[in-house]
């Protein structure tokens, strides 16, 4: 048999030949979008297996203490899977964005030298909480917790004011050849952006964590493990959930007029503008036609303007997308991609305001979490729904700041690599993240199955074979029964640390 | 101020390659440490050893990027366009690596655990080749500067680059067995005292040999930084060889505590010696360390933030190893 080599050689040469800009794009989305949802976990599972373990601690309640006991053996997973995808993302500013780094390196590196310091000491404190629990007193131990909080906090708010630098870029010079002369990092770090970006992304790492917990424990009630265990670790990670829906309201209003203010265009998008005028209707859903008009969606009149400057109310003048050469601003798809990312996050984030609601009032009234099927089951949903908001906001964030990768400064195409050879890697790391992330959940739900088995779970066995005492061994066709009531252990021995 | 980011610079490298370098080397004896019965007990030993250190330890390489595209933009650009190659599969075995060391802990079933625990060990072994790979095609002047790239297979793939590799998964392999001795005497194994001390005493010997052979090498495909070696270079190199063989020769006499400290000592003299070699030249032949650097502002920061690192992560650091040593203890936090 002939092998069509040449008509091989010719496909090879197509692909090979692909503009590499949308695969660079593409494989950043990918992977940033696949670590995000890591992020809140780092951020604040921390908090709540603190919340847990002090309660443990300060009350000798166990089941408060074998929640935080076990969440943080979940955070070690997590944080681990966190740790490599962030590197990855750190190796692809140079794979995908060679030439944005070589031009704007000195001035968006800045912040990262800071988040460095403060992952460094997240990996150093979640170590040594993690495998503190059997090895340091009970105070001392919650009070090493408290580092990781702090750093999750901090390493984040570092890395977004680099992303918001990004938006509002500040603090430096150029000289006469078109390269930074100088630079002002304090100005580069608290650029214009960051306080409000900063914000919504704190209180989105611990909605999005709270709600994430919480759904597997309304799930686990939904399905009759009712038990204190699981009612505890439901209220603590709910709560902060409910906590920060309200705030996150507000912050992303702030965020919201920052950007009608500061990138007009990007606004434009996000509310589906056209034309600059004033009295301009807040879109439900919708999009941009071909010709440049809005088709469908649900107009409410004036409220767009309203909102943007309530002072000036329904006269406030919202600049359009044709404020701006055509090339100056998103494409209609990305506009429709950012109107509707919009309005999944503005429209999920309603949805776990009034589910926070629903909370805040059955405990005012009767000093209780809420125990209804219904309620139950919108939590249980919550979890997925608010990483689906994170992701939406992050669009809005990403796509709706095009063409530019550095507002009005530099464009993403002449920011990104030349190598033809992106769409590789984009379908290696697409397969190799598929893999990973369903291995990270099904290792998850392995330990949550043992954890359930009430097999004692030591970090320190053997990695292969049985370990010398036998324990923590469960043979792999072990099909325990699932205790009635789950969670609640017979064994004390082998639940509690201390 | 660019020279002192510069030594900054060298010193994270030589930061992660004690201590990230070791975590590798402990990849590579949980490859080699033969079948599941067989393999156990080293791979106990391993498992304790770096399981509350690793996490930490590979803080360094992000550092050393972070340090790199801040400080040096132009000279971090130009790496990446040329070794995307290596580069891309050091990030996969970064992935791989991470992911499945957290997996196999977390996981029973020994017929999972060692298919994660061979992912990690094949990946311990395949990183630090490529980062040693990269290093060496740096040395080797293969990376030009000016946003064009270099070839994208014969810069990693030529002799020094191979030998530097080779020499780094050594040297990982070296260190991790030093230490290994260590941590299996604090964990009362008097049997995997004597394998892991044979494994370091092996090591020594090849890493040696491969050092050797890589010095020829050098001078053959990258003479000018062989110059520097031997001439300013030198005291750095006569001091990190003398370190090698003192450890080799506490290895033999069972002396592991000063063993350990000479063996870090002569690592760090193999990179301190690279550093020097290649000054000014950040990219031989291609860019100066001064021409790379970025403006005094950014410097400033980065070292405001090394200072920070410095009162902040180094106490912690102590503790954190302070805390691992003493787990093995047992005595301590042993479950009743």
């Amino acid at each position: 048999m002939v092998l069509p080599v040449d008509q091989l050689a010719a496909a090879a040469a197509a692909v090979s030949a692909v503009d590499p800009v949308p695969w660079a794009r593409s494989q950043m989305a990918f992977t940033l979008g696949f670590h995000i949802i890591l992020v809140p976990l780092g951020v604040s599972w921390a908090a709540m297996a603190l919340i847990a373990n002090y309660r443990g601690v300060k009350h000798d309640d166990r089941d408060a203490l074998e929640l935080a006991q076990r969440w943080s053996k979940y955070m070690a997973v997590t944080f681990a899977v966190g740790a490599v995808t962030g590197t990855v993302l750190s190796f692809e500013f140079g794979l995908l964005w060679p030439r944005f780094m070589a031009q704007w390196g000195d001035a968006f590196g800045v912040p990262f030298a800071f988040e460095g310091i403060f992952f460094f000491l997240e990996a150093i404190f979640v170590a040594i909480y993690i495998f503190g629990w059997r090895r340091l007193r009970p105070w001392p131990h919650f009070w090493t917790g408290v580092p990781i909080v702090l750093t999750g906090v901090l390493g984040s708010v570092s890395v977004v004011a680099a992303n918001a630098w990004m938006n509002a870029p500040t603090g430096y010079t150029l000289d006469s050849s078109g390269r930074i002369a100088t630079v002002d990092p304090v100005r580069v770090i608290f650029n214009d952006s960051m306080p409000w970006q900063a914000a919504h992304m704190v209180v989105a790492a611990y909605l999005v964590g709270g709600c994430l917990v919480a759904s597997v424990y309304a799930f686990a009630m939904l399905r009759g493990r009712r038990d204190r265990y699981h009612r505890l670790g439901f209220t603590i990670a709910f709560t902060v959930a409910a906590i920060a829906a309200p705030i996150q309201m507000g912050v992303g209003d702030g965020l919201a007029r920052w950007v009608y203010e500061n990138q007009p265009v990007k606004f434009a998008a996000i509310e589906l503008v056209p034309e600059t005028s004033s009295d301009v209707p807040e879109t439900l859903l919708g999009r941009l036609g071909p010709d440049g008009q809005v088709e469908g969606g649900l107009p409410i009149p004036g409220l767009a303007s309203w909102l943007s400057d309530p002072s000036t109310g329904r006269d406030t003048v919202v600049q359009g997308l044709d404020s701006v050469p055509a090339d100056e601003r998103p494409t209609t798809r990305e506009v429709n991609t950012v109107h509707l990312a919009w309005d999944v996050m503005v429209g999920i984030g309603t949805l776990l305001l009034l589910l926070a609601g629903w909370y805040g009032v059955v405990w005012l009234v009767r000093r209780r979490a809420p125990r209804g099927r219904l309620f139950l089951a919108a939590v249980s949903a919550s979890g997925v729904l608010a990483v689906l908001a994170m992701e939406a906001g992050w669009i809005v964030t990403e796509v709706g700041r095009q063409p530019w990768i550095v507002y009005e400064v530099m464009r993403v195409e002449d920011a990104a690599t030349g190598n033809e050879g992106v769409w590789a890697t984009f379908v290696g790391v697409v397969l190799l993240y598929l893999v990973l992330g369903t291995t990270t959940v099904l290792v998850l739900r392995a330990m949550s199955r043992r954890f359930r088995r009430q097999a004692a779970f030591r970090d320190d066995d053997t990695p292969y074979g049985p370990s010398p005492d036998g324990v923590g061994r469960v043979p792999d066709d072990a099909r325990a029964p699932e205790p009635a009531a789950g969670g609640a252990a017979p064994d004390q021995d082998a639940r509690g640390p201390r | 101020m660019s020279t002192a980011v510069a030594v900054v610079l060298l010193l994270a490298l030589a930061a992660y390659a004690a201590f990230g370098g070791a975590d590798f080397g402990a990849g590579f004896w949980d490859l080699t440490a033969g079948g599941a019965e067989r393999g156990a007990a080293p791979r106990a030993v391993v498992e304790r050893s770096i399981g509350p250190v690793w996490e930490a330890n590979h803080v360094w390489l992000i550092f050393v990027l972070v340090v790199t595209w801040t400080a040096f933009p132009e000279a971090y650009a130009a790496i990446w366009l040329t070794m995307f190659v290596p580069l891309t599969i050091a990030a996969v075995g970064i992935v791989l690596r991470g992911a499945s060391f957290a997996f196999r802990k977390a996981v029973v079933g020994t017929g999972v655990r060692r298919v994660f625990g061979g992912a990690f060990a094949l990946s311990s072994v395949l990183v630090p080749f490529c980062l040693g790979a990269v290093a060496g095609g740096i040395a080797a002047g293969e990376v030009p500067a000016g946003g064009r790239a270099g070839d994208p297979v014969t810069s990693w793939l030529n002799p020094v680059s191979i030998a530097v590799g080779v020499l780094a998964v050594a040297l990982a392999a070296y260190l991790a067995a030093v230490y290994l001795v260590r941590d299996a005497r604090h964990g009362d194994d008097p049997a995997m005292v004597g394998y892991f001390r044979r494994r370091a005493v092996a090591a020594a010997v090849v890493a040696g040999v491969v050092a050797a052979v890589g010095l020829v090498v050098v001078d053959r495909d990258a003479h000018p930084v062989f110059e520097e070696l031997v001439t300013t270079a030198l005291p750095l190199v006569v001091a990190g060889t003398l370190c090698a063989v003192g450890a080799l020769l506490l290895l033999l006499r069972d002396a592991t505590r000063g063993a350990r400290v000479l063996a870090v000592l002569a690592v760090t003299g193999v990179i301190a010696a690279w550093g020097v070699a290649q000054w000014p030249d950040l990219l031989p032949g291609a860019l100066t360390v001064a021409d790379a650097a970025a403006p005094d502002g950014t410097l400033t920061a980065l070292v405001a933030a090394v200072g920070l690192g410095l009162l902040l992560v180094a106490p912690s650091f102590v503790l954190l190893y302070v805390l691992a040593q003493r787990r093995l203890l047992p005595e301590e936090g042993v479950e009743p």
